[in-house]
């Protein structure tokens, strides 16, 4: 791929260029929050709960703090001093800074250590001792609706979202959200049909791993907070520490440059609440870096059980569906009870099903809490719907694709909530995938010990509501043009795809824009970057910002009597008699939305839909359960890619990190729920040796209506479809069907064995 | 218990007072300011610690410091081609898109041009079983396969030019 010229006779928009920081990032001196060393600086290490769920009766730092070069010893006491209430979260207000009273899971934050040097800190850190009075402990999802362990005495709903409210102050559970949809008759529809069939599936605890773990740095004065971060959220940042501290936001500066990777886990509070308690207990700079170990303690993927029924009509239309799920959050709500509801309600699948009911539970249980995880729930549902409707599909006889194509949700449509479908092409997803497996074609099934099959898969997303994105925008006196966004570029290229739209709008080199990263003195309000919002939202507003001083430019043309394609450095030379000046631009994004009724209905539920398919061929050993993939499809609806090639990326490398998920990832804990494999030694992540031989990626012709020019988000799609048509392709090959995640060849020896002994 | 080593740091001949426990990858960051080569695992296992002491990629959060005693260091800081632009690597891991976050690509480059040095025309095989200690947690794998394929192309033109 040649690197294009500085052509503005090319358009910016739909070209491929090359991301802005390559050279930064191929030389090694991108800027992250992991290089970051100031004078006089602390580093902080954590002392964690070895027990699942207890009472605190005492914390020993003498030992600790007697340590030469020790600088402090902090507890959750010491920071209740300080903060009479220091529980944060996005939902719920339940976290405490350090553990207070209680520890709820293996791993959890008790005390920290200070010392000028990291490893003074780490030696003193494991000298502390911690006596705890044991509590029975809950680690299965469904075993916590009814447990009689309870994780939280009292739920502390945040206040901010209304759907939570008549949960505060609830005792005596561990349900921290009961999502409910109802539609049609489901009851009705499930008595009277031709056939009835029901599955349940189970997905499990997986991480991240960023291979920046996680890190923060706080330095603070008597009334400001200067926070270094690598977050994704540095907007819900800085209000949920103005909120703790009880400061108003602009003594709260919160800065983010390049993210080592994020995928959901560097999202609101992290360690950012800690190190700035310890920076303004201590009056110095505070940096906490996790190790890879540490990130397995902080945040996850949610576990999930989902139980899935469908009621068929005799020529294989689905007439009612009902939809049971259960989330494991672990020990801390973070932003399950949102996952639970946003994703919730898409359980049902992409068809056009009449009589729906979900029932989707958010769960606390005593493990390392979950949270958002690149689908934000959708990898989960999708996993199980889509295993399902191959069930069904198979044992009515019709071909899988078949099958969905006849209930297929088509444009116009309504969804499980009643909003109609929009800018989804589903169809045209369905039959690329379809084509590009060259489905109708004869297939190789292999032989002997070696069995060849295929399976595909179709996800869909609802891109979450109710969210703002502002931007500004300076075009300065030679015509460069300098953006500011509080979106965040973990890696997806958000900084080349906002230069694009801003300079595609005022008709200079995508080359000529430089992004300012977030700081919150200087870059506008941005609610986050996740669940790949950003392109759509920070991109609208960027693209508006651009629009507004578009507009204030050609006014100076026609001030100054300048032709209207006059160049913007002849118009402020012209203006000011001199290169001198600057016009700035802003925008303010905010899509139009309609909150669901009690039985999760609603006109308007989302501002984009994303669609992804994914296609597999696999080999599958049957002596030894080895499942090898030699081809991956992955087809998606991204609207008109802004740039082609990082939209390829971005599905290609979302398709791989979901074959880690479904072939070998897992946290394993022991029955105390200690976790036994929290690193790269044990923890296997994707590498060379994983990867298909061949792997196709293809956006299909689409436009979403309301995007910046055509485009919408594409960071998650890559993902929905990978799991189940794995499995789909497994069953095919081999005859047998998998329920849980990982397939592992243990696993799917098992199968093939317990298959083999039935028959 | 710190004692003076001296080594040659990207050609440069330097001295640092190292601790026995500090590795070569804090030593980088503390004493010279070289952020390129970062723990990401602490294992070994990841690769985005990636320093070349003596010719040979290390894993920099493994390898002591003091270990380094004389020896010849380079890290991705040295790595540009001539004039201060990039090199057949660098400029090919740009332009197949063969990152993302960008996290582990330093070492990615580095041992990108050991595999060439070594084998100056790989296969796929090859460059998936040379590059196997590398992790990339956005996956960008198959972008780093063309990449490494430009370069080795790259590097054969420019060898033919040069003859």
């Amino acid at each position: 791929m040649k690197r294009a010229g500085q052509s503005t006779e090319t358009p910016q928009v739909g070209r491929s260029v090359p991301r802005l920081e390559s050279w930064l990032k191929v030389t090694g001196r991108a800027e992250y929050v992991h290089n970051l060393r100031l004078p006089g600086m602390l580093y902080g290490k954590i002392f964690r709960s070895t027990l699942a769920h207890g009472r605190i009766k005492r914390i020993d730092v003498a030992a600790a703090q007697a340590v030469g070069g020790v600088h402090r010893v902090v507890t959750g006491e010491d920071i209740r001093k300080l903060i009479p209430e220091p529980y944060y979260g996005p939902a719920f207000h339940d976290q405490p800074v350090l553990a207070l009273d209680k520890v709820r899971y293996v791993g959890e934050p008790v005390a920290v250590v200070l010392a000028a040097d990291p490893h003074v800190a780490e030696e003193a850190a494991h000298l502390i001792v911690a006596e705890y009075e044991e509590l029975p402990a809950v680690y299965d999802e469904v075993e916590a609706v009814s447990s009689k362990a309870i994780v939280h005495d009292a739920l502390r709903p945040a206040g901010t979202f209304p759907d939570l409210k008549h949960l505060k102050g609830r005792t005596n559970t561990n349900v921290a959200l009961d999502f409910r949809l109802r539609r049609g008759d489901p009851d009705g529809a499930m008595g009277n049909a031709a056939r009835v069939f029901e599955h349940r599936f189970r997905t499990q605890q997986v991480m991240h791993t960023p291979l920046e773990p996680l890190v923060s740095v706080a330095e603070s004065t008597e009334s400001s907070i200067t926070i270094h971060t690598a977050s994704q959220s540095p907007s819900f940042v800085r209000i949920e520490i103005a909120r703790l501290l009880g400061w108003p936001e602009n003594r709260v500066r919160v800065r983010v440059p390049f993210l080592g990777g994020g995928f959901g886990a560097k999202l609101y509070i992290k360690l950012e609440a800690l190190v700035s308690v310890l920076s303004l207990i201590t009056k110095r700079p505070v940096k906490i870096s996790l190790t890879m170990e540490e990130q397995f303690f902080t945040i996850t993927k949610h576990a999930s059980t989902f139980r899935i029924k469908s009621a068929v009509t005799k020529d294989g239309r689905i007439v009612a569906r009902d939809c049971e799920v259960w989330w494991n959050g672990g020990a801390y709500a973070d932003i399950g009870p949102r996952v639970t509801q946003k994703s919730g309600f898409t359980a049902p699948g992409p068809y056009d099903i009449d009589n729906v009911r979900i029932d989707s539970y958010a769960l606390y249980t005593n493990l390392p809490p979950a949270g958002a995880l690149r689908g934000f729930g959708i990898p989960q549902l999708v996993w199980a719907y889509e295993s399902h409707t191959d069930m069904v599909a198979r044992e009515l006889g019709i071909d899988p694709i078949e099958f969905r194509r006849r209930n297929l949700l088509r444009e116009g449509r309504p969804q499980a909530t009643g909003t109609r479908m929009k800018d989804a092409a589903l169809e045209k997803v369905l039959e690329r995938v379809a084509a590009l497996m060259n489905w109708n074609d004869a297939f190789d099934r292999g032989g002997g010990t070696v069995r060849r099959g295929r399976g595909i898969a179709l996800g869909f997303k609802a891109c979450i509501a109710n969210t703002t994105s502002l931007a500004a925008l300076n075009v300065n006196a030679d015509g460069s043009c300098t953006v500011y966004t509080s979106c965040v570029d973990m890696g997806q290229a958000s900084d080349t795809a906002m230069a694009q739209i801003a300079a595609e709008v005022l008709r200079i080199p995508t080359e000529a824009v430089t992004v300012v990263h977030s700081d919150t003195d200087v870059t506008p309000f941005d609610m986050a970057t996740l669940g790949s919002r950003s392109l759509f939202h920070s991109g609208n507003a960027v693209k508006l910002a651009a629009e507004d001083a578009l507009g204030k430019i050609n006014q100076l043309r026609q001030e100054l009597h300048l032709p209207a394609d006059a160049a913007i450095a002849d118009v402020f030379k012209k203006k000011y008699g001199m290169r001198a000046g600057s016009v700035m631009g802003a925008g303010n994004f905010i899509p139009p939305y309609t909150p669901p009724d009690e039985n999760g209905q609603t006109d308007n539920a989302t501002p984009f839909w994303m669609v992804g398919a994914t296609g597999v061929e696999v080999e599958v050993d049957t002596e030894t359960g080895r499942v090898r993939l030699t081809r991956l499809v992955n087809v998606a609806d991204v609207g008109a890619p802004i740039n082609p090639k990082i939209v390829e990326t971005q599905l290609s490398g979302a398709s791989i990190m979901q074959l880690g998920f479904s072939l070998f990832e897992k946290m394993q804990f022991d029955a105390d729920g200690q976790l036994r494999n929290a690193s790269f030694a044990e923890y296997k992540i994707p590498g060379f040796h994983d990867i298909p031989a061949e792997i196709v990626n293809e956006a299909v012709v689409a436009q979403q209506s309301t995007g910046p020019f055509g485009g919408k988000g594409v960071g998650e799609t890559g993902t929905f479809g990978v799991s189940p048509a794995i499995a789909n392709a497994i069953h095919d090959a081999v005859g047998v069907r998998l329920t849980s995640l990982p397939m592992t060849p243990e696993a799917v020896f098992n199968a093939i064995s317990s298959n083999a002994g039935r028959e | 218990m710190r004692r003076e080593i001296r080594f040659r740091l990207n050609g440069e001949h330097v001295a640092a007072q190292v601790a026995p426990h500090e590795t070569l990858v804090e030593v980088l960051r503390t004493e010279f300011g070289l952020h390129g080569a970062r723990e990401s695992c602490g294992q070994g296992m990841c690769g985005c610690c990636t320093v070349v002491v003596n010719s040979r990629a290390v894993s920099g959060c493994l390898y002591l410091a003091s270990l380094c005693e004389n020896a010849d260091v380079r890290t991705i800081e040295a790595a540009n081609g001539e004039e201060g632009g990039l090199d057949p690597v660098q400029q090919a891991f740009v332009d197949a898109g063969a990152l993302q976050c960008g996290f582990c690509t330093p070492g990615f480059v580095l041992m990108t041009r050991q595999l060439l040095d070594e084998i100056p025309d790989p296969d796929e095989d090859d460059i998936r079983h040379y590059l196997s200690g590398n992790l990339c947690r956005c996956a960008a794998y198959p972008e780093i396969i063309e990449a490494v394929k430009l370069a080795a192309r790259r590097r054969k033109t420019s060898r033919e030019e040069n003859r």
